[in-house]
């Protein structure tokens, strides 16, 4: 019998190696070099690198590769985009989040690269065991990360709460794919398809039907989708919220990277699950938002509305349609900027045991700081969805979508959200520039560091020059098509 | 290409605003200056279209129109007609009145106050020169934004409550109409272009959910009854300038929204919903009626004052005949000219006494003889006395509505001496019972505070002494719309065409021939 040696084209893993490289080197210069915030700067080179690798695949399709495992295609590598602005954005707040407490070391620099890694595998990937893998090597990143503040205990009990929940998830996933693979004799998403298609009389074989129910739960967990949301807010919180506002983003873009994959290639031609992914969707968006209704704190306010939106990006996934995926692609684009936006001004107003994420802190901030103001006022807005943001964008493409698929109800429990959500992230403009400051004795500010004011200003104008002008963004996510 | 006049009209205040941010914050007067001649400068820029102006079409004018997102066929698409010059026109105006009103009475953050004013003239303007339905959806929500801090920042001390109320209920419409434009979209034939979308034979039960859709957005900002309890809780607590803004322009939009949507893009609709409508309209003009002579608050009774006189205004509309519809349209231009100078007149007399109860006052016109005067004329032309504006626009609606619907324009001529009731009566409580001494050594107008009602006065009496001046601007694009309304009808039983047949008859002075 002949050895048949797997083709292995190692241009589709460029942006993986790219990453995972940067993330070695961060890690063996942490031995030699003082100054960690040099290995900060260090990974902000690989990621620069790493995006123009992505840019220069974008124009050629490389097909799946290593056995089928692997595949670079626009929808991959206009995720990999995603992912690193994501991580680029949550690196320049730590530069200047880790120092102001004492936590700046390499290897949470290094750990977010592989973060970061893990989520692009889970893009990249045709087959449930990549996904797996690409799963875990976020996630135990995720988990450390979310632990890193050490001296915490609200970050300890959040990096706990996560790697039990998420081990848990994990279990319901891998359970899933053994059931797929039970009912169908594959893991590669292709030939899953392939299966359904020959075999249309077992369609909605049980085996089948449970082992897509666990993928699901698994997935809903990791996007934080309700009812599988309970870890969200307490993990969210304690953790520091440069990582926070990495993995609010970061993680559920990955989540739904295989997620939309996986239903759209291997399920297609199933549509049961659309009417899951639907009462999910509403579930989602309402409980995020009224739960968030009541919160009295930014943070936290900002982690259960990182809920809602996970369920106005569900709604895209519910036509199943090219257009749907272009519209979660440009959401989750939208999303990494205004909500680590977001999430920046709240680290640079935090102060040490966090008294500076209470809303009360927000208070007569227009006087005080105008333009860090102004700034969140802009994110705020976005995330609203008022136009001429960004934000509204994401949900316009999304509920557009939804519309034209057939899902206009959908669409309209989405626009009742919206109001919803209205309603508290007005609370912050009120708070902002409505009411006087508290006595300026109470509340001292650190003098603003550079890289975190930078990651304000550069998510600010650009939630608000996309927002005038979102036909850049429109283009690049059009080209994410599965190859 | 000829010059782009209304994007020069758009994005001029816009960047005036921005340019004022780089002024200091302590050169108080200089912001004020700048303010100023960034408004006066916008309305010599809107002069041309006044004069160059061709009345004898209903095609739109002074276009521009550029590809803006092309995957989702959005335009940039500018133009007016006949229907949206007026508009334009007046919030220029407004817009520096605004200004003048603010010089003394706005103390704190006055850099940003004047930045969001002229942001948010730059949005209105758009709002009544988009041709393109998106383009419209934009420039009406980023509207929000400006509006929001105007009522936020500087208002009352319930202002948080009424700001935020003021934002969720358009938000509530405006997001409920962008389902609608979504579903109009894909119908229509992927395309934004209101023109195009009119020219389209839609199946009437979609008509008809779009028409409420569409009436979610319209009818808050109007605001009909029911979706009218923001309004007295905005105009109360907003600035001066705000309640001018409000009364003068932002509340027009809803019936300039009915008149460019929802009739000629659903005609059928339209008429089908016409009692409805009336019946709505008929409980505004009354209800607001009875709720203003229960007022303690001069602020909120003017405010209810609007709910009453916009419920005249969509009455004209829905009356759907060239005499209604052209009264509907003269009443908006009276209602913002007469509406907001009683704002004007309210900002200047509550920057003196800083109380807003009418019983706190009495007698003013013993102290303010001056500005007593110019009250009284304000309060005459709200009336609806002959010689003013109000008188007009009020006939043509009664007069239209009487020819489609006999009983309504009865049942509307009830809310005009309601009207007179509670402005008359306000009048006496304010100006003329016995002095209270409180208001011994109160200030009269300076020249100022006269230069800012001067053109108000000048617009009550040339549109109540030469109302076809801005009538005959209308004539044509009126007529369009309603050929578009009525022509659209021929499968559909309706009473529009019965009464359009009457107004024809009516206004002919030829002896009526039986047939």
């Amino acid at each position: 019998m002949p050895i048949i040696i797997p083709t292995l084209d190692f241009a589709a893993l460029i942006p993986i190696l790219a990453i995972i490289t940067t993330g070695l080197v961060v890690l063996l210069l942490d031995i030699y070099v003082e100054d960690k915030a040099v290995l900060g700067y260090v990974s902000l080179i690989g990621l620069l690198a790493t995006a123009i690798a992505c840019f220069g695949l974008l124009t050629q399709t490389v097909a799946p590769t290593f056995q089928n495992m692997l595949v670079s295609d626009g929808y991959s590598l206009v995720l990999d985009l995603i992912f690193v602005v994501t991580a680029t954005l949550s690196i320049m707040i730590a530069l200047s989040y880790l120092p102001a407490r004492d936590m700046q070391s390499g290897e949470y620099y290094a750990l977010l690269l592989f973060a970061t890694s893990g989520m692009m595998l889970m893009g990249a990937a045709t087959d449930l065991i990549v996904v797996f893998l690409g799963l875990e090597i976020m996630s135990i990143a995720l988990y450390v990360l979310a632990a890193f503040n050490r001296r915490q205990l609200g970050s300890g009990e959040a990096g706990l709460k996560y790697f039990v929940l998420g081990a848990f998830a994990s279990a319901f996933f891998l359970y899933g794919v053994a059931l797929t693979y039970g009912a169908t004799g594959s893991t590669n998403l292709q030939t899953i398809a392939m299966w359904f298609s020959a075999n249309p009389a077992y369609a909605h074989n049980p085996i089948a039907m449970v082992g897509l129910a666990l993928l699901l739960i698994g997935f809903a967990f990791k996007i934080a989708a309700v009812p599988f949301q309970w870890w969200t807010p307490d993990v969210y919180h304690g953790a520091p919220t440069s990582v926070t506002a990495f993995m609010s983003v970061g993680a559920k873009a990955a989540g739904f990277a295989a997620l939309v994959r996986l239903l759209l290639v291997s399920f297609g031609a199933i549509p049961d699950w659309r009417w899951v992914i639907s009462w999910l969707a509403v579930l989602t968006m309402t409980g995020g938002n009224i739960v968030a209704l009541a919160q009295k704190d930014v943070k936290r306010m900002l982690a259960y509305s990182s809920i809602a939106h996970a369920g106005y990006i569900l709604v895209g996934v519910v036509p199943g349609t090219p257009d749907g995926v272009k519209g979660i692609l440009f959401y989750l684009m939208s999303y990494a900027f205004m909500n680590i936006g977001a999430f920046a001004v709240i680290a640079l107003l935090e102060q040490r045991d966090q008294i500076g994420s209470s809303i009360e802190s927000y208070m007569g901030l227009s006087s005080r700081k105008p333009l860090l103001a102004l700034m969140m006022l802009f994110f705020m807005f976005s995330l609203t969805g008022i136009p001429p943001f960004i934000g509204f964008w994401g949900k316009w493409y999304v509920f557009w979508a939804a519309v034209k698929g057939g899902a206009s109800w959908l669409a309209i429990v989405g626009m009742i959200n919206s109001v919803i959500s209205a309603f508290y992230y007005l609370s912050v403009v009120v708070q902002m520039y409505m009411r006087s400051p508290t006595e300026p004795s109470e509340l001292e500010f650190a003098p603003l560091s550079l890289p975190v004011t930078l990651t304000i200003a550069l998510a600010g104008a650009v939630t608000l020059l996309l927002g005038l002008w979102p036909t850049p963004l429109i283009k690049l996510t059009a080209l994410g098509i599965f190859g | 290409m000829s010059f782009p006049i209304l994007s020069l009209l758009i994005f001029f205040p816009i960047l005036g605003g921005i340019a004022l941010l780089g002024i200091g914050k302590e050169n108080v007067k200089g912001i004020k200056i700048m303010a100023f001649i960034v408004s006066i400068f916008e309305l010599l820029f809107s002069l041309p279209l006044w004069f160059s102006f061709d009345k004898t079409t209903y095609q739109m004018q002074f276009v521009e129109r550029h590809s803006w997102i092309s995957l989702f066929n959005i335009e940039y698409y500018l133009g007016i007609d006949g229907i949206s010059i007026l508009f334009v026109l007046l919030s220029a105006l407004i817009t520096i009145l605004c200004v003048l009103v603010s010089w003394n009475s706005i103390e704190k953050k006055v850099k940003e106050f004047f930045v969001s004013l002229l942001l948010l003239e730059g949005a209105m303007i758009g709002v009544f020169c988009a041709l393109d339905f998106f383009l419209f959806y934009i420039f009406w929500e980023a509207m929000l934004i400006p509006m929001f801090l105007l009522i936020g920042v500087w208002g009352g001390p319930n202002r948080i409550y009424a700001a935020t109320k003021f934002f969720l209920y358009t938000l509530v419409g405006s997001l409920l109409m962008l389902v609608g434009i979504i579903t109009l979209y894909i119908q229509g034939g992927n395309t934004f272009d209101i023109l195009a979308l009119a020219g389209q034979h839609y199946p009437v039960k979609l008509q008809l959910m779009l028409f409420w859709a569409f009436f979610a957005a319209f009818a808050v900002k109007v605001p009909m009854w029911p979706v009218h309890t923001w309004l007295p809780d905005a105009h109360t607590e907003a600035p001066a300038a705000g309640s001018v803004v409000l009364a003068g322009i932002l509340i027009k939009m809803g019936a300039y929204g009915f008149l460019r949507f929802s009739m000629p893009i659903l005609p059928e609709a339209t008429s089908a919903m016409m009692m409805p409508m009336l019946v709505l309209s008929l409980i505004g003009i009354v209800y607001g009626g009875i709720i203003c002579l229960a007022q303690t608050d001069l602020k909120r009774l003017i405010a209810y004052s609007s709910v009453s006189h916009m419920g005249f205004v969509t009455l004209g509309i829905f009356a759907l005949n060239t005499q209604s519809v052209e009264g509907g349209i003269l009443q908006m231009i009276n209602h913002g000219v007469v509406t907001g100078a009683l704002f004007l007149g309210i900002g200047m007399v509550y920057e003196r006494t800083h109380t807003r109860k009418i019983s706190d006052y009495g007698g003013l016109a013993t102290n303010m003889p001056v500005f007593a005067s110019f009250f009284l004329l304000f309060t005459l032309a709200s009336v609806g006395l002959p010689g003013t504006n109000g008188f007009i626009g009020e006939l043509l609606i009664l007069l239209g509505s009487f020819l489609t619907k006999p009983w309504v324009a009865l049942i509307a001529a009830s809310g005009l001496i309601i009207g007179a009731w509670y402005m008359l009566w306000l009048y006496q409580r304010i100006f003329f019972n016995p002095v209270n001494s409180r208001w011994n050594g109160i200030k009269e107008l300076d020249a100022r505070e006269i230069a800012t009602f001067l053109p108000m006065v000048i617009l009550i009496f040339w549109i109540g002494l030469y109302p076809n001046s801005m009538l005959e601007y209308m004539h044509v694009s009126v007529a369009h719309l309603l050929e578009q309304v009525t022509g659209n009808t021929a499968g559909i039983p309706s009473g529009v065409e019965v009464a359009v047949d009457t107004a024809v008859k009516a206004t002919s002075h030829l002896p009526q021939v039986s047939h």
